[in-house]
């Protein structure tokens, strides 16, 4: 059982000053650690999925054992003739049909709450290309920038390989951000493991998702639908900072967009993404 | 029950020379032969490219691609050619067509020359496949060719075409296949033979052609309006002129979940000979495990929607898939239990065959209940396309459907062939083979919970560890698979000695009534069955 506490998601790895990193981590096992309340709410549930199918999987696996050892030609000589049993039968179809039930009844309850945000503080807009994203706030001023990978040759120490790019998404800590997804070109996926968010950005249609960050730092997610060429080096980068912090990133980025230039980096720039790295 | 076997030399007359024989061949043996022969070759080919894809991804930056399209171009043909050209020819058009006609008591297929065409088509559908790796920069937009990506303007050149017009070669030769084995089974079965006592593999061929016969066509369709959108400037996927690209998700999908159950239905029939076979019992409750293999099928054809939680399809429609999809766990857990209740007071013979079917039993177990995570929407928000996917029909496909071929296979040889595997070099290679294959696929869960999405040629650093275990299995499993043609190369260097039945009382079928190989007719008169 050593092996399952591994594979159930870590315990926060906070970084000295308490930003949190969202990124994969050597050995990971588990679910990315959850930055968020939509990210908990599925850890929890996949909790009790997940100790459901040990139980079923080492049952299968103890019953198989226990028929090759005790039902052995050398042990067992002369085998039984018996190919009914009205009673097993039964069980082996109602008992799965109410593991089903313990499962579905929270897993709709999931669903629901995933589906939409209420009472959104405001809207991002996304919209996938090949291969970078563009990323609008039409309720701070409809400003919008395009967010590149960063190359390899351009990393400064500590930035992850293939998770960085030149400018993040930034959102306040404890907003409720209501996501907006289309695709410019083909369909693309926004995708976020540690903040439990996900969508197809799909061309001539909008969808709806959201999420919600609940501590400072900075979360990494990556392009999750083939989307050619380039699909493996487009990710996303979320900044969460304090609400001061993010207001001041606003007036930048405003001020920058009218200026024809990105917004860059929130102050203070990101010091800790350097122990995602470990 | 049967007839006698008879001389060899009753029938020689009817064995035509080499080029009718296997170019023209109207006869159900040889052509299940050769649909084994291609499998094999075709198997060849889709685990090189896998093998190749390995090397790439052992270390994390790009040390064997170019760039990322000629990678997912590769992803592409693997995925197709594994489906289409591996696992579908050797148990639908290999093993079913060897076995069905003999166990329902026929001489041959209904319709011999559509089982030739069937058959005929299937090689240049390959050649096309195979050859469009070489055209441009292939085709590489996932084996689920989603538009717009698999529109002229992405996937430029003919390299898109030859892969669709492949897949409509494919898809033909699977409709004529299934029109011939529903036609077998329903009018060619010898006297007694009712539904009711038909092998669970002709019971599994039956559903798996009715699967075939529905959904292939709803292909069928997707794939010419993408052609048309290519070369004939419709817009059926293209938003821009009024066309929707996630009605090629519902149509793709509406063939593609059937389809895993194409594969995997006939895998059951076989295993249940086997299990029952070598642990001398009637298969614990026949006509529930007939009846399951019905209900999957017929579920099986309204869950597709769960391949599209993240496509934007409503939170109610959501809600239904969810529990339609929970709901195929149940047939699929009586036959997991009836499999088990099977061996329960067997007296149970561990001969190669028999380890495969239990190799099967357990990691079908594994594949199907992450099956059961993955049905939930609200978990595949975090696990949809990423590795934990493709563990999970890694699990269910390559080793569940893989472990029933070399189960059939090691099962039947001695009866197709007349010469027996070698026992030692056949345990060894299953072990080989197991290892192999779970060192190779379960971590891939981690990675998947870690968030590496699919179809990446490269991938975060954090992810380096796991991946190059995942590739030292990858290597292993290609050394199993190199060490089944050394299986199979003693097996035909060994003499043709295999009686009518070599397995012995628990061998009840009747292609053990026969003699081995068996005559090219079968049977000189109609079997009775009691």
């Amino acid at each position: 059982m050593l092996l399952a506490t591994l594979l159930l998601a870590a315990g926060p790895a906070l970084a000295a000053d308490g930003e949190m990193t969202g990124a994969p981590v050597p050995w990971g096992m588990g679910l990315q650690q959850a930055g968020g309340v939509l990210k908990r709410t599925i850890h929890d549930f996949n909790e009790l999925v997940f100790w459901i199918i040990v139980v079923i999987t080492v049952f299968v696996a103890g019953l198989l054992l226990w028929v090759v050892y005790r039902y052995s030609a050398a042990k067992n000589p002369v085998p039984s003739r018996t190919s009914h049993h009205s009673l097993l039968e039964v069980a082996w179809t109602v008992v799965p049909v109410l593991i089903l039930i313990v499962i579905a009844i929270p897993s709709f309850r999931l669903i629901y709450y995933e589906d939409r945000a209420r009472d959104a503080d405001f809207t991002i807009n996304v919209q996938g290309r090949q291969w970078y994203w563009h990323y609008a706030y039409p309720d701070q001023g409809n400003f919008s920038f395009d967010s590149y990978a960063v190359a390899d040759a351009d990393l400064q120490p500590g930035q992850l390989r293939n998770l960085t790019v030149d400018n993040p998404l930034v959102v306040p800590v404890g907003a409720t951000v209501r996501v907006i997804t289309t695709g410019h070109d083909v369909i693309h996926s926004f995708f976020i493991p540690s903040l439990g968010v996900q969508r197809y950005a799909i061309p001539g249609r909008a969808l709806e998702t959201w999420f919600q960050v609940d501590r400072a730092g900075t979360f990494y997610g990556q392009c999750n639908q083939i989307c050619g060429t380039n699909h493996w080096f487009m990710p996303i980068m979320v900044r969460a900072v304090p609400k001061p912090e993010f207001d001041a990133w606003v007036a930048q980025a405003q001020a920058r967009f009218a200026q024809g230039q990105a917004p860059g980096y929130p102050e203070p720039a990101p010091v800790a993404v350097a122990s995602a790295a470990r | 029950m049967a007839t006698a076997a008879h001389a060899p030399d009753h029938h020689d007359d009817h064995a035509p020379g080499f080029v009718s024989r296997w170019l023209f061949s109207t006869n159900h043996k040889d052509i299940g032969t050769l649909y084994i022969i291609f499998s094999l070759v075709a198997a060849l080919v889709g685990v090189g490219l896998s093998l190749i894809m390995r090397l790439e991804l052992m270390q994390p930056g790009l040390q064997f691609f170019s760039d990322g399209q000629m990678w997912n171009a590769y992803v592409s043909a693997h995925g197709l050619i594994m489906v289409f050209f591996v696992i579908m020819p050797a148990l639908i058009g290999g093993f079913g067509n060897w076995f069905v006609p003999i166990m329902i008591g026929a001489p041959d297929m209904a319709f011999p020359r559509l089982n030739n065409i069937s058959f005929w088509l299937l090689v240049p559908a390959f050649m096309l496949l195979t050859a469009s790796l070489f055209v441009g920069g292939g085709a590489g937009a996932g084996w689920t060719i989603y538009p717009p990506l698999s529109d002229d303007t992405y996937q430029t050149g003919p390299a898109m075409d030859m892969a669709l017009f492949s897949l409509h070669l494919a898809g033909a030769s699977s409709i004529l296949g299934a029109a011939n084995f529903i036609t077998t089974i329903f009018n060619m079965r010898a006297p007694g033979m009712t539904f009711h006592k038909m092998p669970l593999f002709v019971w599994s061929m039956l559903v798996t052609a009715f699967l075939l016969l529905l959904a292939v066509p709803v292909l069928g369709g997707a794939i010419t309006m993408l052609i048309t959108d290519r070369n004939f400037g419709t817009a059926f996927f293209d938003p821009a002129g009024g066309g929707d690209p996630v009605l090629f998700q519902h149509l793709f999908w509406f063939f593609g979940h059937p389809e895993v159950y194409i594969m995997i239905l006939p895998g059951f029939g076989i295993v249940s000979h086997v299990i029952s076979t070598f642990c001398k019992k009637p298969i614990f409750g026949y006509l529930g495990m007939a009846y399951a293999m019905v209900a999957i099928g017929v579920v099986g054809f309204i869950v597709w929607a769960h391949h599209m939680f993240q496509s934007g399809i409503d939170v109610d429609t959501r809600a239904y898939f969810m529990a339609a999809t929970m709901v195929i766990a149940v047939p699929t857990g009586i036959k997991i239990f009836s499999w088990i209740a099977t061996m329960w007071g067997g007296s149970m013979d561990l001969k190669t065959p028999m380890l495969f079917a239990i190799g099967f039993v357990f990691l079908f177990t594994v594949g199907g209940v992450t099956g059961v995570v993955l049905a939930n929407a609200g978990i595949t928000q975090v696990l949809h396309n990423t590795y934990y996917v493709v563990a999970h029909f890694h699990y269910v496909l390559s080793l569940g459907a893989v472990f029933t071929i070399y189960c059939g296979f090691y099962y039947w040889i001695g009866k197709m062939s007349g010469h027996q595997y070698p026992e030692f070099w056949g345990k060894v290679h299953f072990w080989l083979t197991f290892v192999g294959v779970n060192l190779t696929f379960f971590p891939m869960h981690f990675l998947g919970n870690q968030g590496m999405p699919r179809r990446y040629p490269d991938y975060p650093d954090a992810l380096a560890g796991w991946n190059m275990v995942v590739s030292i299995g990858s290597f292993i499993s290609v050394a199993s698979f190199l060490l089944f043609f050394y299986v199979v190369y003693r097996t035909f260097k060994s003499p043709v000695n295999v009686v009518a039945n070599p397995w012995g009382e628990g061998a009840t079928t009747l292609e053990w009534q026969v003699s081995s190989p068996p005559p090219f007719h079968t049977f000189e008169e109609l079997p009775h069955i009691r």
